[in-house]
Parts: structure tokens; sequence; C-alpha cells
């Protein structure tokens, strides 16, 4: 029994690593996992007396991911600094963008479980810089790297439209999903690529009256399911709290916690208190950013066909289960091999089974996606074709593709090959159904006589004469004439 | 008067900005700031009715560098000018809650 009615709500913070081969405002190369401080320079060290210079790459890939999150792009925006003390903040500030972010209001449109989908709007999305790495490993001491120091980051706020742990998941794969797509982050969550704070409370309604939990916020997360989970700790946490405490939300109470992995809880984090007083000022160092029509109009048309749009489309147009367009949609070669090989007049059902199925099997042991299995899209329309026309069987057309997936070749060539085209030669076929015949007087009268096992013996007869061919007769034209002889 | 520093804010500031004053520092400091403070509120007596904003001195924008590797410091040079290193790490006093401020 419920004492009272609440609801869980949560915006998101992302950082997003942006894909550009060199830092944001210096030549340094973007690696991950060289040795420390081997991709440093004055500039990302913070040397005094120089001067940072804009990554067009790195900015126009943050303005293709604000268009793809339907934001309104800024015609015009500045840098400003952000002055708060960490080692790993060479520079003793941060270069962001404070008052006018480059991406403004817009939405990212999330799958739900039902099927359905929904929208969350973003608040902004705006440049900044990393920071460096710190390794605690030295006792009373810090060893850090520089490294990501400058790399350039995309951070994009939402608005608290989330209400399960699911929903946060789903915007967190999501996102994840497009950024790949466009190709603008590799967003490999395992080397912080993507990096999540939920903000995390619940409206609580009690007696007719509404109240707010204090906000928590999650630092750091960096897997969908320290997401999902940190989110339903807090949750419970709140209600627990609200339970015992009463308390609401105020001025200034909202608290920052960290995700304890291993004992998977939230861990309250001491803050210092002016740990908020950033001090944004203006970055003189750099000139502001005018976004002409034109180039946004350049940077717009590099736009692709968004994932959870082509997975409706396969949905819709090609008549796939939801399940299995999102599997085909989860990377954008996959998804685009898939297709073209469709549009190329290949049966949609028999793709995707042998993308989804064989393929995916096949990828994930190679630790690749599907698209990148180095099969064309054509070759898959063709065998797809052969398979539709009775020129090789559905097993036959599995092995095809994997010894095409392994060794390369036409599926013509293959099926060669492996020896795997099917007999559809009326006179050989015959030959061997009067064999069958022959050496099988019982069951032959079994199947004319109608009798009980008429059905069963007939099957007999077709499995005696795909026998006889080694499997390589055409099923079909085996049982029309058999069907023919035996005047059925 | 408008624009005074006061010496709690001389003290903030300074908490912020990792300086450790002596109480005669934090009152000059008020007095010299509030000075500083006042002179630039002149430009309060200008009528700046429907002027832009300005966000940079510089009438140039769009500055930008093609998205091209150059060569890094040396890992030696880089760590040159550390007070500590460890290995080919900064050694820094360690650090206590995680908060990475990006
Ligand atoms: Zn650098």
């Amino acid at each position: 029994m419920a004492e009272f009615d609440y609801k869980l709500v949560v915006g998101l913070e992302i950082h997003v690593h942006l894909a550009a081969r060199t830092k944001m405002f210096c030549g340094c190369e973007m690696a991950y996992g060289e040795q420390a401080n081997t991709r440093v320079c004055p500039v990302c060290i913070g040397m005094p007396g120089v001067l940072p210079v804009m990554n067009r790459t790195a900015y126009e890939y943050a303005v293709l991911t604000a268009l793809a999150l339907n934001c309104q792009v800024a015609s015009f925006t500045k840098w400003d600094r952000k002055s708060y003390y960490y080692p790993d903040l060479p520079k003793n500030y941060q270069i962001s963008q404070y008052d006018l972010p480059l991406g403004g209001p817009g939405y990212i449109e999330i799958p739900l479980e039902s099927g359905r989908t929904k929208k969350v709007r973003i608040t902004r999305a705006h440049l900044e810089e990393d920071a460096g790495k710190n390794i605690h490993t030295l006792g009373n001491f810090s060893a850090v790297d520089l490294n990501r120091a400058g790399a350039p980051l995309l951070e994009i706020v939402t608005e608290p439209d989330m209400n399960s742990p699911q929903e946060v998941g789903a915007l967190a794969r999501e996102l994840q999903r497009i950024v790949r797509y466009l190709g603008v982050s590799e967003a490999d969550m395992q080397k912080g690529h993507m990096r999540f704070e939920p903000n995390i409370n619940l409206h609580i309604t009690r007696d007719g009256q509404l109240h707010k939990t204090p906000i928590s916020e999650v630092k750091n997360l960096n897997s969908f399911r320290a997401i999902e989970r940190s989110v339903a700790f807090e949750a419970q946490r709140q209600l627990n709290d609200f339970r015992e405490t009463g308390r609401t939300l105020k001025m200034g109470n909202k608290r920052t916690y960290g995700w304890d992995d291993v004992n998977q809880r939230t861990v309250l984090q001491r803050e210092k208190e002016e740990a908020h007083d950033y001090r944004y000022f203006p970055e003189p160092d750099l000139v502001p950013v005018e976004m002409s029509a034109d180039w946004l109009a350049e940077i717009r048309a590099r736009l692709c066909e968004l994932p959870l749009t082509m997975q409706s489309r396969f949905a819709v147009e090609y008549g796939l289960s939801d399940y299995d367009a999102g599997v085909l949609t989860a990377d954008r070669a996959t998804a685009e091999l898939f297709d073209r090989a469709v549009k190329a007049g290949a049966d949609a059902k028999r793709v995707c089974n042998l993308l989804t199925q064989t393929g995916l099997k096949i990828a994930n042991e190679k630790g690749c996606t599907v698209g990148q299995l180095g099969v064309d899209a054509e070759s898959l329309a063709r065998l797809a074709a052969m398979a539709d026309g009775g020129e090789i069987s559905a097993t036959a057309a599995t092995a095809i593709f994997v010894e095409m997936i392994a060794a390369g070749g036409r599926p013509e060539d293959v099926a060669q090959r492996l020896n795997l085209i099917q007999k559809s030669d009326a006179g050989e076929i015959e030959a061997m159904v009067d064999e069958a015949i022959a050496a099988n007087p019982e069951a032959v009268a079994e199947v004319t006589s109608g009798g009980k096992k008429s059905k069963k013996s007939l099957g007999f007869l077709m499995g005696q004469v795909m026998q006889k061919s080694k499997g390589q007769a055409n099923p079909k034209v085996v049982a029309d004439i058999l069907n023919q002889k035996l005047g059925l | 008067m408008a624009g005074r520093i006061d010496e709690a804010q001389v003290r903030h500031v300074a908490k912020l900005s990792r300086l450790e004053l002596t109480d005669q520092e934090v009152a000059m400091f008020s007095t010299d700031l509030s000075a500083i403070v006042e002179y630039i509120e002149k430009l309060n007596e200008l009528d700046t009715t429907g002027v832009e904003p300005l966000a940079h001195c510089l009438p140039i924008h769009n500055v930008f560098r093609p998205d091209e590797i150059k060569p890094s410091l040396d890992t030696e040079a880089a760590l040159a000018n550390a007070p500590q290193r460890h290995d080919e790490y900064f050694k820094v006093p360690k650090i206590l809650d995680d908060g990475s401020g990006a």
C-alpha cells in the first residue's frame, strides 16, 4: 500500500570526447593508453605566455552533434574561463563556454521498452577542454598525467525529463549511438569517452501536497549499468530519507555523490564550500566564433539518417520486429549494409536473419561489428536472391555467408566451390525419384492407398531422394516430380 | 560606499586563489581593490544605451587551425619545471575527493 505517490525526476549532464585527431587548442595528438605525458606541449600544460588556437574539426563536430540533437545553433559564441584549482588542471582554469553556448535548446528522442519513443529536452550543449588524469598510487602523493588535458569535450545538459532508471539508460545508449553514427566520437565507455552525471530527486505527493526531495548529483559515471543502478539506488535512498526526516529541496542543499561500484551504492562526497565559485570571465586569448548561414549549411549537409529514424523505418518499411531493427541499427555500418542489400533487391527478413544470427555471432567472436565483416551489400543481396530462387538451401546460404566472411569471394563462386548449388535439373532428379520408387514398394503403396501413414511415407521417399542427391537436390523440384510420379 | 571591497571579500577571493595573506595585507588589498573598483565604476557614467556588449576587444573572429598533429614536447622537457616528479608523472600532494571539474 502506498502511503504517498512519487515520481522520479532525473536530468543528465553528459561529457563526450570528440574524435578529433588533436586537442581542442593545441596540435598535440589525442591518444589513449600512451605513456604518460608524451602528448603534451606548452599550451596544454599551461605554460605562461602561450596562446590557444581553436581546432576547426572539433568545433564542427560539436555543431554537428548539436544539430543532431535538434539544438538551436548560436550564430555567435565566445569562450570563458572557469577558474578552479585542481592538480589535473594545469592552467588553474578550464576554457569553456558559459553564457553563450554553441548549442541552445533542443531535444533527443529515445526508444522506450514499450516500443514507443520519448522526447527529452536538451537545455544546452557547449564545448570545453578536458582535464588531465590523476593516478592515485603514491601514498600521500598523486601522479598526474596530462595527455588528456585539453582534449575537446562536448558537454550536453538535459532538462529533468527522465522518470526511471531505464529512461536514463536509454538516453545514454541513444546518445552513444547518435555520436557514433555521426562519427564525431568513438564513445567508448571504457576509455572514458562518455561520462554521465545524473541529477536526481523525487516529486512526492502526500496529502495532496507536492514535496520535492533534495537533488543528488552523481559524478563521473562511465558505464550504462552504473548509470541505471545509481539512479535506482538514489531514488530508494531519497524515499527512505524522506520517510525518516521529511527533508525537502531548499536552496543549496543539492549534494554530490560518487558511485561505489564494489558495494553498488552512492557515497556522499565532501566538498569545499567555495567549490562552485568558478568566477567565470571571458577568455581574452580566444576570439569569438561567428557561425554563418553558409557554414552551418555545410555542416548540416554532413548529418546522416539518425539511428532511431532508421530503426523505425526498418520496422515499418521492411516489416522487421523492433528487436531485429534495434540489433541492425546498433551501428551505422551494419544498418547501412542491411539497408543497401534490401534496396538492391534482397528479401529483408532473409538478410536480417543472415546478419543478426550468423553475422552477429561471428562479429562478436571477432570483436567487430557486422558491418565490418567485409561482405558488401551487393554480394549479400545476390546471396539472398540465390536462396530465394531455390538455387541454394537456407542452410547453404548460411554456410556460404560464413565462407564469404572467412575467405571472401562472390556468393556464386563460393557456392560452386563448396558444392552447394542445388540440383534442379529435372532429368537427373527424375532418375533418382524412379530409383527411390522402385526400391521402396511398401512406402509407395502406403502413399497411393492414402492410408494413415501416407504422409509419413511420402516424407520417407522424399528423404531417400535427397540422400541419393547428397542433399543437393532442390527439395521443391523433388517434391513436384515425386507427386507427379505417384499421381498425387 | 558603492563598490567597496571589504576585508571579508578579500579573504574570500584570496582563499579561492590559494593566497595566504597577513591581516595587514588584507587591509591593504581591501583599500587598493576598492579604489580600483571605484575607478572602473567611472564607466557606469557613460550612456551605453543601444551599444552591443563586447565579447572581445579585437574586431576579429573565427581564428581556427586545421586538425593536424604537431610534435609534442619531450617528456623530460615537459617535466623539467615540475617541483616534483615520479617516473614520467607530475607528482602532487594527494587528492582527496575525486572531483574532476569538467
Ligand atoms: Zn598540447
